[in-house]
């Protein structure tokens, strides 16, 4: 299953794109509207990108009655990403959603904490708010991602999202000034494939959850990677910027990769960087 | 949406400090003048926005300033992935057009100035060097700093207007009416990062989809868009 990372799609200025993954995730969308951080925004670094969109989204009020429908109408099953600055607000958003197929906890966002008990506490909250799919989204950046994959997985979490940016610097070449209008931002792209896979390596060894891997995603081969170390499912974030056709690509590519190593279907790649035994490449 | 194509550079030839980079066309359309590109260098992440500077026979024509990794890269490849047109143009029903442009600004103005029989210029520039590149623009008259093209903005006009947003600024204090081609660093080109986002109005929208040519008449059907799409 090949999905898109949050915030890397507006699937309402190009459905055509949106039609060419399994599903759709929304943008985060919070209780109050946010403009968003002031720019520049968006920097290329050597092996990846920052951005500091800072969850610009319209608001749970207006998601809710004029881009979900809208969404709706584009027949491309939903995910909806949630976030927000406490538990009751995570879980007050997951109680008026409906009829999608899963909900995206987005606890990697600037001014959530995510501790492990933290994290457990909004999916705990979510948990009681309603029984669609709850995958959390986790960011690489804690000293033991495992012990906060426990906690969510112990919280009533359906699955995890692995994994959000991490935060990033870049100066301008001549001024020696921060490119980016916050100064800081999340680094996205190559760069942080390896961690993706370090994180997706760990959960996969400390909970039985389905995992959707992402992080650095640009060809099949990155795809069938994660699947490896433990992914079910991925996401496409940063490519899809340079590439709108990347979905249609990386699946055509996957299928190669899979081929060349004689298995029949992507699940049969799942967890195969644990195993004992090496594959035999035909 | 327009699909993502290949495209052998023909040549990047030297316009005081900027390039003027000459692409295959192709079946590509030139799209309307102030509609930009997304151009990917082979090797660099991301693309890099420009609007077309001039359509010839059978070319697609981008003057560029080679300022950082990204543009340099696109003025020495071979090969380029060309994505577009993407965003808004310029609304050519205007009785009396004057282009205003500053700097690398001047880039969306030569095919502009095609498409409405090559009406008066207004061109800014920092240096003699950069002003090389007026020639470009038929009919125009340049200034130099510390000389801005507000300096010598004459009344009466439907004017027409990309540079720095300093002088965007200017412009539309001058002349409220204006149609004014902003710019802002994006990675998409196509709605889906909103990298360039930008105040304006009170308002932020994506330059990208609900731009990049803002004002002026165009307003109305851009804030309608506008309003539509932030959801």
């Amino acid at each position: 299953m090949i999905l898109n990372a949050s915030g890397c799609l507006d699937a309402l200025t190009a459905p055509g794109v949106a039609r060419s993954l399994d599903a759709f995730v929304t943008k985060t969308v919070t209780p109050l509207p946010r403009a968003g951080n002031p720019p520049v925004r968006i920097a290329e670094t050597d092996v990846g990108m920052l951005n500091s969109i800072g969850l610009a989204n319209p608001g749970r009020e207006r998601f809710l009655g004029e881009t979900l429908p809208r969404l709706r109408a584009l027949g491309v099953p939903l995910w909806v990403s949630v976030g927000g600055f406490a538990a009751h607000e995570y879980a007050e958003t997951c109680a008026a959603i409906e009829d999608v197929e899963a909900v995206e906890l987005n606890l990697s966002c600037p001014n959530v904490d995510d501790a492990p008990e933290m994290a457990a506490e909004i999916v705990a909250a979510c948990r009681a708010a309603t029984a669609l799919p709850l995958y959390a989204k986790l960011s690489p950046a804690t000293w033991d991602l495992a012990e906060v994959a426990r906690a969510v997985a112990d919280a009533g979490a359906d699955g995890l999202s692995l994994v959000n940016t991490i935060r990033g610097l870049a100066l301008d070449e001549r001024s020696l000034r921060p490119r980016l209008g916050p100064a800081v931002g999340g680094l996205s792209g190559p760069a942080l494939k390896p961690v993706a896979l370090a994180a997706v390596w760990a959960c996969h060894r400390a909970v039985r959850l389905p995992i959707v891997g992402m992080g650095g995603v640009q060809t099949g081969r990155d795809v069938l990677e994660l699947f490896a170390v433990g992914a079910t499912a991925v996401a496409l974030g940063t490519v899809l910027f340079a590439d709108p056709d990347a979905p249609t690509r990386i699946r055509s590519e996957l299928a190669d990769e899979l081929a060349r190593l004689s298995l029949a279907s992507p699940s049969e790649a799942v967890g195969i960087a644990h195993a004992g035994a090496a594959l035999s490449v035909s | 949406m327009p699909r993502r194509e290949r495209r052998r550079v023909v040549a990047a030839e030297a316009v005081g400090p900027y390039k003027l980079l000459r692409i295959e066309r192709g079946g590509i359309e030139p799209g309307r003048p102030g509609q930009f590109f997304m151009l990917s260098a082979p090797g660099r992440l991301l693309p890099r926005p420009m609007s077309l500077c001039l359509a010839p026979p059978g070319e697609l024509a981008f003057l560029i300033d080679p300022i950082g990794p990204g543009t340099r890269a696109i003025c020495a490849a071979e090969h380029l992935q060309v994505f577009g047109p993407l965003g808004n143009g310029f609304d050519l029903d205007v009785a009396l057009p004057l282009l205003v442009g500053g700097g690398i600004g001047i880039a969306p103005l030569p095919y502009l100035s095609e498409a409405l029989g090559r009406p008066p210029a207004l061109l800014g520039f920092r240096s003699s060097f950069h002003a090389v590149a007026a020639y470009l623009v038929p009919n125009s008259d340049v200034v130099l700093e510390p000389t801005f093209v507000t300096e010598r903005m004459p009344d009466g006009f439907d004017v027409l207007a990309c540079g720095p947003e300093a002088m965007l600024e200017a412009v539309r204090a001058l002349a409220p009416d204006a149609q004014l081609a902003w710019e802002a660093p994006m990675a998409c080109g196509y709605g889906a990062c909103y990298g360039c986002a930008v105040e304006i109005e009170g308002k932020w929208r994506r330059l990208c989809v609900d731009g990049p040519v803002l004002g002026g008449r165009v307003q109305g059907q851009t804030q309608a868009v506008s309003e539509r799409d932030a959801a």
